[in-house]
């Protein structure tokens, strides 16, 4: 029993140290922010690497939930003999949900965990330990700029999930389903709200790719220096931050939505 | 003897059980090429680590320029590091930046040189090192002998007052190796460099350095000119000097006794 309380204890000591150590890392990083804004090119390969790294998986995602929205919701309207509203439940449920966090999933399993093995690779091979001796602060040089990369691609990726998800929607319900087309696009456009809907999806994915690219980060600079190290690290990053997400949207959207 | 760059008084470092300086005293004179040399694993490296300030000693003090090290605040640590070069062991070339731009990071991050002189600076460092000709190449596609190389020129790019060689001739042929001892020789001698450099090469190391420090076990064993060097009575200097493996200085990490080791049970 001691024993039990014991290693909980430890356990629990072990994960306070460490989201601890997380949180003064950001503010590290953070610090580097300012310093970016004359060098914006650094940020700009960073959005392009972590952008068009999944820039493809999340378009085709994207496509194949929209279909299987419009298929699904089709069944259920029909019933209704609502399906001119097919492009309302489409789109919302895109915009305000599936966009950001499924595009949010895809961005930690690809270009999270590339990120961590970048970074815990360099830790690896003392490159990090190299740029301190030549007097230039990693966390400014390499983290920041990944960081604040993650932050502008992540909203850019849900936004064309989502765009790409209508897409797949209208050739599913207009093309295959012979919904009406006027219907589709009309209902869509007096039903969603650029504030309600739209702007709250992008804050969701503003969040979560802070979030996404902030566990990749911390945990490529925390990795033990070795392969397997890095090999561990990368998995945790994938796990934790997927989790991240599915617990962050609930908290968000209950603060967003809760009270309609 | 002129003035120390570097002065270390009664330095104590242990990674865990491990004590890897026991109290050791040196300087590092300025303008000169001083060598340490002492066996595998006595922490040469760790040494020069405790001199840049990315460790801080248990106990005593290391100065750099009249700095305690370990005390200075981050901006200052960093102020400082800019007046140090140093070449990492395994070299630590930027992976994703080709040759030319590993040795244009330094002077990049921190001037404001316009890009033709960046340009004409750093093809002259990698002229020294014979690698002008490979500057478009990739870390990945270099040699271990030429990544040793471009992370020596890299380390001189901003002219630092002070470098530190880890093992710069290991992985060097004939040729690049006797280029790169006269290099460090001129370097030393016509910008009036302090040149640390720890080095396995016994014959190359007593040859050019004005000043050599052996360590082993977490002491200085002996220190004083080549001259001085070779002339000691030491048997333990003689030894490595010689390098025969009969003598005080054990070759095998700590370990049971050899015959009893084979011998026990396997667990
Ligand atoms: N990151 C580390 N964690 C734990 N122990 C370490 C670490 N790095 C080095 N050591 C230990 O510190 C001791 C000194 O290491 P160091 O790298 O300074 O040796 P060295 O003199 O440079 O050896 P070599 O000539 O082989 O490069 C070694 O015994 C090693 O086991
Ligand atoms: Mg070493």
């Amino acid at each position: 029993m001691t024993a039990f309380l014991q290693r909980l204890g430890a356990g629990t000591l072990g994960i306070t140290e460490r989201v601890g150590r997380g949180h003064l890392f950001l503010l590290h990083v953070l610090g580097g922010f300012p310093g970016l804004l004359p060098r914006f090119g650094l940020v700009m390969k960073q959005i392009y690497a972590s952008g068009v790294l999944s820039l493809l998986i999340v378009a085709v995602s994207g496509l194949f939930v929209g279909m299987v929205l419009a298929l699904q919701g089709y069944n259920t309207l029909v019933d209704f003999g609502a399906t001119e509203s097919l492009g309302v439940v489409v789109s919302l449920s895109l915009v305000r949900e599936l966009g950001p966090v499924v595009a949010a999933l895809l961005f930690a399993g690809r270009a999270g965990s590339a990120l961590t093995a970048e970074i815990g690779l360099m830790k690896a091979t003392e490159q990090l330990s190299a740029m301190e001796m030549m007097a230039v602060n990693p966390l400014h040089r390499v983290v920041a700029p990944r960081l604040l990369g993650g932050i502008i691609a992540m909203p850019l990726l849900a936004a064309i999930f989502s765009a790409v998800g209508i897409l797949g929607g209208y050739f599913v319900a207009v093309g295959l389903l012979g919904v009406d087309e006027g219907a589709f696009w009309s209902q869509m456009q007096a039903k969603v709200d650029l504030y309600e809907d739209i702007a709250n999806g992008v804050i969701k994915s503003v969040v979560f790719g802070f979030v996404v690219t902030w566990i990749a980060v911390f945990e490529g600079y925390d990795a033990v220096p070795t392969s397997e190290g890095v090999s561990r690290a990368t998995t945790r990053t994938v796990v934790h931050a997927s989790l991240a997400v599915l617990g962050l949207d609930f908290i968000l959207t209950a603060l967003m939505f809760g009270d309609e | 003897m002129p003035e120390a760059w570097v002065r270390i008084r009664g330095l104590h470092y242990a990674r865990g059980e491990q004590v890897i300086f026991d109290g050791i005293d040196m300087d590092i004179p300025r303008g000169r090429l001083t060598a340490i040399m002492g066996p595998s694993g006595t922490g040469k490296t760790t040494l020069l680590r405790l001199i840049g300030g990315q460790l801080r000693p248990d106990a005593g003090s290391v100065e750099v320029a009249g700095q305690n090290v370990s005390a200075l605040r981050s901006k200052a640590l960093y102020r400082l590091r800019q007046r140090m070069g140093m070449l990492f062991q395994n070299g630590a070339l930027l992976t994703d930046l080709s040759v030319f731009e590993n040795v244009a990071f330094p002077l990049r991050e921190h001037t404001r040189l316009p890009e033709r002189m960046i340009r004409d600076l750093v093809l002259m460092k990698l002229h020294a090192v014979g690698l002008r000709g490979a500057r478009e190449l990739m870390p990945a596609q270099l040699s271990g002998g030429m990544a040793r190389r471009v992370a020596l020129a890299r380390a001189i790019a901003l002219d630092p007052e002070m470098v530190m060689f880890d093992e710069p001739f290991t992985g060097q042929d004939p040729i690049s190796l006797g280029v790169l001892v006269s290099l460090l020789r001129r370097l030393t001698d016509a910008l009036g460099l302090t040149s640390l450099m720890v080095s396995h090469d016994v014959q190359e190391s007593l040859s050019i350095a004005d000043y050599v420090y052996v360590i082993s076990e977490g002491q200085v064993v002996e220190h004083g000119t080549p001259a001085a060097l070779r002339r000691s009575t030491s048997p333990w200097v003689q030894q490595f000097l010689q390098g025969q493996s009969d003598g005080p200085v054990p070759f095998h990490y700590p370990a049971p006794d050899y015959r009893a080791d084979l011998l026990a049970e396997a667990p």
